[in-house]
C-alpha cells in the first residue's frame, strides 16, 4: 500500500511522480481554457489573426517602407511575420502563465495537486492560438508565391523553445503575483520592452551589421533572440543560424527556466497561505 | 493488527499574523519602498512602519490514530483548528511541526464544486471537477453513468451550469465528489448546502462509503449528523486535541464545552473591517417566567462605515440556527474611531434544556456585513419549560415548547348503536 508522509519540507519527494499522475489534469485544464476562450468569444479565433495582422502592416509600412530597413531579397512582410508569431506566442504564454495561479486560487485553497500544473497548462491556449497564426502565415506566403525550404520541418523545435522561455519567467512571475498582488503591472511592462529589445521588426544581423559581432552576442543574451532567428531560418527568410548566438540564447532560455521551477518549487507549499 | 491508516504526531501548525499598527508588504510596491528607506536611514525606522508579527498556532502539539474503516467525526467551535487540520491532510497546506503517516489514497472534499466553471456544461464539468479531484480520465468515464443517476441531472447534461438551479448545481458537484473511490475521505462541512432530501442523500452515499471499509473524515458542526454518521469521533478545542474517543463521549463532551456564559475576546480583525466585533458575553436569566438573554459586546470602530445595526443567531447544539433577535433595522451604530459597548437582551421563547451558541451579526444592511461572529459564546438552559416534566427532552420534537392553553373541552359521550348512524 501507499504510504505517504506529510511533514514540514518534505513536499519534494513525491513531487514529480505525482505530476505524472495528475497529467490528466494538465489536459483537463488547458481543455477548460480552450473551451472557455473560444465560447466566451465570438471572435476568438479572428482576434488571434487579426492582432499580428495589424501588427503585421504597421510593421510593413513604418519599418519597410518609411525606414527602409533592408530585407535582402524576400517579402518583408515574411520577416515581420517571422519574428512578431514567435513574439506574440511568448507574450501571451508569459502573460497567461503569469496570472495563472491567482485566477486559480480556489483551487489551490481547495485542493491538492502539483502547482505547476497551472501556471503550465495555461500555456496551451497561447500554443493553440500561435498555431491558429501559422494559418495566417501560411496565407501571406501563398499571397507572395512564396514556398518555404525544406527546413521548416525544424518549425517544432522552436515553437517548443518559445514554449520554454516563456514557462521559466511565467513560473517566477506566477509565484511573485501570488505574493505581491501589484507584481501583475510588471509583466505588461516587460512585454513592451522585450518587444523593443528583440528582433521582430529587423533581423539580428542587423545588429551585427551595425555594432559587430560581440554586440550580437551580447544581444543573443535575449532568449527570444534564439527563437525569432531559429523561426525565421526554419522559414527560409533568414539564409544562416550562427551557432554562438544561438547557443547563447538556448543557455539563457535554460536557467531561466531552471531557476523558475526551483523558485516555484521552494515557494509553492505557502501558496494555499498567502493567495 | 495493522498499522493505522492515518497517524498524526505531534502535529502543529504556525500562521503569521501581522497587525494593523505596521505596513503589511502586500504589494511589492511597498516591500521595496521599504528596502529603499531602510537603506537611506539603516536603523532608523519610524515606530509606525515597525511591524508587529505574531505568531499563531491553529493547530498544536496534535497526535492521533485512525484505523482502516473508522469513519471519524471532527468537531471544535470555530476556529479550533478543524479546517486547519483538513487541509494539512489534503496536502494543501504543510505542516509546520510533526508528521502525518498516511497509508492510502486520500480524497479531500472541502468544497462542494471546486473548479466548476459556469460557463461549460454539465458534461464538461463532471469530467473537469473529477480531475481535480484526482480522478483519471478512464475512471470517470466508467462512473458517469451513475453520477449524472446520482445527481438527476440528465436532461440538462449539455447546458452550461450558469444555467442551473443552486440545487442542481450542488447535486451535481455533491455527485461527482461521492463517487469518488479514494482510501480515505475527507469531507468539510459540504452537507450545510442543499435541501434536506438532498443531504440525506448525501449522509447515505457516505455510509455506503464507510460500510465499504473505507475510512472518512468529517467535520460537521452538525451533531445530528455527526453522531449518526460516525463511529469515532476528535474534539478540537483551540488548536489542541481535547478528545478522542468513541463518537458519543465526543459528542457529549463538545456540547458541555464553554457550557454557561463565556466571553471571548477575537484578538485580531484579520479581514479588516472598519467595525468588527472584538468581544462577545452572553448571560441567561433562567426564570421561571421565562429565559432572558443578555448579550454584551464591544465593537472596536474605526470610522469608516455606513450606520450598521446587529442580529443575533441562536444557534442549537446540533448546529441548526432556530431563531434570530434583530433589535432594530435602523442602522444605530454611527462611525466613530473607538469602539461600541452594546447590551441587547433577547426574550427567548421556551427552549428545551441543552446548550446554546449566538452567532453575532453586524452590517449596515441585510446584505452587506461588517463582521461576523460565528457562534462565539454559548449559554446553557437547565430548566424544562414544562414545570414538573421528568421525561428528559429530545430533539425529535423540536427544540421549542410553545406556551399552549386549553380554551375548550367539551365530552360528547358517544351514542349507544352501530357506527355510521349518524347521518
Amino acid at each position: 500500500m501507499d504510504e505517504l508522509v506529510l511533514e514540514a519540507g518534505r513536499a519534494e519527494a513525491h513531487y514529480w511522480r505525482d505530476l505524472w499522475r495528475y497529467r490528466d489534469l494538465f489536459v483537463f485544464l488547458a481543455w477548460r481554457d480552450l473551451l472557455v476562450r473560444y465560447k466566451q468569444t465570438v471572435f476568438g479565433v479572428l482576434w488571434a489573426v487579426l492582432r499580428p495582422l495589424l501588427t503585421m502592416l504597421v510593421f510593413v509600412v513604418i519599418f519597410g517602407r518609411v525606414a527602409g530597413l533592408p530585407a535582402d531579397g524576400v517579402p518583408y512582410a515574411l520577416i515581420v511575420l517571422g519574428g512578431m508569431l514567435p513574439w506574440q506566442f511568448f507574450a501571451t504564454a508569459l502573460a497567461d502563465s503569469s496570472g495563472s495561479l491567482v485566477a486559480n486560487a480556489n483551487l489551490v485553497t481547495k485542493v491538492y495537486f502539483p502547482r505547476i500544473i497551472l501556471p503550465a497548462s495555461s500555456l496551451i491556449v497561447s500554443l493553440v492560438d500561435f498555431v491558429i497564426t501559422l494559418g495566417l502565415l501560411a496565407g501571406v506566403m501563398a499571397w507572395y508565391g512564396y514556398v518555404p525550404p525544406l527546413r521548416v520541418v525544424w518549425l517544432p523545435v522552436f515553437v517548443l523553445w518559445a514554449l520554454a522561455a516563456a514557462l521559466g519567467p511565467g513560473l517566477i512571475a506566477s509565484a511573485l503575483n501570488v505574493k505581491y498582488r501589484d507584481f501583475r503591472f510588471v509583466i505588461p511592462f516587460v512585454v513592451q520592452f522585450g518587444l523593443y529589445v528583440s528582433p521582430v521588426g529587423f533581423k539580428s544581423s542587423l545588429i551585427e551589421r551595425s555594432l559587430g559581432p560581440v554586440a550580437r552576442l551580447v544581444y543573443s543574451l535575449n532568449p527570444m533572440v534564439g527563437v525569432i532567428d531559429g523561426f525565421r531560418w526554419a522559414i527560409g527568410v533568414e539564409p544562416a543560424l550562427p551557432p554562438a548566438p544561438v547557443i547563447l540564447s538556448l543557455a539563457t532560455t535554460a536557467v531561466l527556466l531552471w531557476g523558475g521551477i526551483r523558485f516555484f518549487r521552494r515557494t509553492e507549499r505557502g501558496f494555499a497561505d498567502v493567495v | 493488527m495493522h498499522a493505522p491508516i492515518i497517524a498524526v504526531e505531534g502535529l502543529g501548525k504556525r500562521y503569521r499574523i501581522r497587525h494593523e499598527a505596521g505596513p503589511r508588504y502586500a504589494t511589492l510596491r511597498d516591500a521595496l519602498a521599504a528596502r529603499l528607506r531602510g537603506l537611506v536611514r539603516p536603523g532608523r525606522w519610524p515606530a509606525a512602519d515597525r511591524e508587529t508579527v505574531e505568531d499563531f498556532w491553529a493547530l498544536e502539539d496534535v497526535s492521533f490514530a485512525i484505523r482502516q474503516g473508522d469513519v471519524v467525526g471532527i468537531v471544535g467551535r470555530n476556529g479550533a483548528g478543524k479546517s486547519t487540520l483538513l487541509k494539512i491532510l489534503s496536502r494543501i497546506t504543510e505542516p509546520t511541526r510533526g508528521r502525518i503517516t498516511l497509508r492510502g489514497r486520500i480524497a479531500s472534499l472541502l468544497e462542494v464544486g471546486t473548479g466548476f466553471h459556469p460557463e461549460l456544461t454539465g458534461r464538461e464539468n463532471i469530467f473537469l471537477n473529477g480531475a481535480i479531484l484526482g480522478m483519471s480520465r478512464a475512471e470517470i468515464g466508467r462512473r458517469f453513468d451513475e453520477i449524472v443517476a446520482f445527481a438527476e441531472v440528465d436532461r440538462f447534461l449539455d447546458t452550461p451550469v450558469k444555467h442551473y438551479s443552486s440545487g442542481m448545481y450542488t447535486r451535481l458537484a455533491f455527485a461527482v465528489a461521492a463517487h469518488l473511490d479514494p482510501e480515505i475521505l475527507v469531507v468539510d462541512e459540504v452537507l450545510a448546502v442543499g435541501d434536506a432530501q438532498f443531504q440525506s442523500k448525501c449522509l447515505a452515499r457516505m455510509r455506503t462509503v464507510a460500510d465499504h471499509g473505507r475510512t472518512v473524515l468529517f467535520v460537521s458542526h452538525n451533531m445530528l449528523a455527526v453522531s449518526s454518521l460516525c463511529t469515532r469521533g476528535l474534539l478540537l478545542e483551540r488548536g489542541r486535541l481535547a478528545v478522542a474517543g468513541d463518537v458519543e463521549t465526543v459528542v457529549a463532551a463538545y456540547q458541555r464545552s464553554g457550557a454557561g456564559a463565556g466571553a471571548r475576546v477575537r484578538r485580531d480583525n484579520r479581514a479588516g473591517a472598519p467595525l468588527f466585533i472584538a468581544e462577545v458575553s452572553a448571560v441567561l436569566d433562567d426564570s421561571p417566567q421565562g429565559h432572558r438573554l443578555t448579550v454584551d459586546a464591544v465593537l472596536a470602530d474605526v470610522g469608516d462605515h455606513l450606520d450598521a445595526f446587529v442580529a443575533y443567531d441562536i444557534v442549537a447544539a446540533s448546529g441548526i440556527c432556530i431563531m434570530q433577535a434583530l433589535p432594530t433595522q435602523e442602522g444605530f451604530l454611527r462611525a466613530v474611531r473607538g469602539e461600541h459597548r452594546l447590551r441587547v437582551e433577547i426574550d427567548l421563547p421556551p427552549l428545551i434544556p441543552g446548550s446554546y451558541r449566538v452567532t453575532m451579526w453586524v452590517g449596515s444592511h441585510y446584505s452587506q456585513t461588517l463582521d461576523l461572529a460565528k457562534e462565539c459564546v454559548q449559554f446553557q438552559v437547565d430548566r424544562s419549560p414544562t414545570p414538573g416534566r421528568t421525561v428528559p427532552h429530545t430533539i425529535d420534537h423540536g427544540q421549542i415548547v410553545p406556551r399552549s392553553v386549553i380554551r375548550a373541552h367539551d365530552v360528547v359521550a358517544a351514542a349507544a348503536g352501530p357506527e355510521g348512524q349518524r347521518s
